[in-house]
């Protein structure tokens, strides 16, 4: 299993802050995973959005494979400070 | 290379004092405070959460200070940034940078601040009259960090 984590603004937008997702071989195959469920996941984690994604705490290229137990994060552009 | 995320207020020239103590090598502080307005975009603000990414954040911030440390000369940098519910006036985010001359302190101390608003996960969620609202990024904070791209 992978853990999938969402957060602030794409939490609210998607409605889940956390699942767990059974496999997927890198991060663009996730993506198009999420993505098939249309509506606002289709919306949100859309091509050109301005998102990041983590895998286990690093900020990673689509191209990353993705192991059972990895936390993936998705986060929407930071507004800190 | 110290950096503290915490709910609690903190006191600037404590964390001053603590950095140059026992340290006479040092001829420059440079420190930067963010605080809460009461207003953003052109509405009331009543107040604000910080949300970050915990597991993520302090290794963040780590590597923005690392990144500092290659580029200029100094002792030592601590950042400081506050989660949870903050109100205007309130204390947001604290940079100090402890170097032998100014220009490093200074240099180093903007360039921690512009990454950190580009680099670090945190979100401010703010409340206004027309309810509660994820803060959007600005281009301005990107053009910041990217001045400093070589």
């Amino acid at each position: 299993m992978i853990s999938v984590i969402y957060l602030a603004r794409l939490r609210d937008a998607l409605g889940v802050s956390k699942e767990e997702i059974p496999a997927a071989e890198n991060v663009a195959d996730l993506l198009a995973i999420l993505r098939s469920r249309g509506g606002s996941w289709a919306c949100e984690l859309a091509e050109g959005k301005a998102f990041k994604v983590a895998v286990n705490h690093a900020l990673v290229p689509p191209e990353t494979p993705l192991n059972a137990g990895d936390e993936v994060a998705f986060l929407p552009p930071v507004t800190g400070g | 290379m110290p950096v503290r995320i915490q709910t609690a207020d903190f006191d600037m020239s404590a964390e001053i004092a603590t950095m140059r103590k026992a340290n006479p090598k040092i001829g420059a502080v440079a420190s930067f405070v963010g605080v809460v307005r009461d207003m953003n975009d052109g509405d009331a603000v009543a107040g604000m959460f910080l949300e970050h990414y915990p597991v993520m954040t302090e290794s963040a911030l780590q590597e923005i200070i690392a990144e500092a440390h290659t580029r200029w000369d100094f002792f030592d940098a601590l950042i400081i940034h506050r989660v949870g519910q903050l109100a205007p006036l309130d204390q947001i985010v604290f940079v100090a940078v402890t170097s032998a001359h100014r220009g490093d302190a200074f240099d180093a101390c903007h360039f921690i601040m512009d990454f950190l608003k580009t680099n670090a996960p945190f979100w401010k969620r703010e409340s206004t009259p027309a309810g509660e609202r994820w803060v959007d990024a600005r281009v301005t904070d990107d053009a910041a960090a990217a001045r400093w791209k070589r």
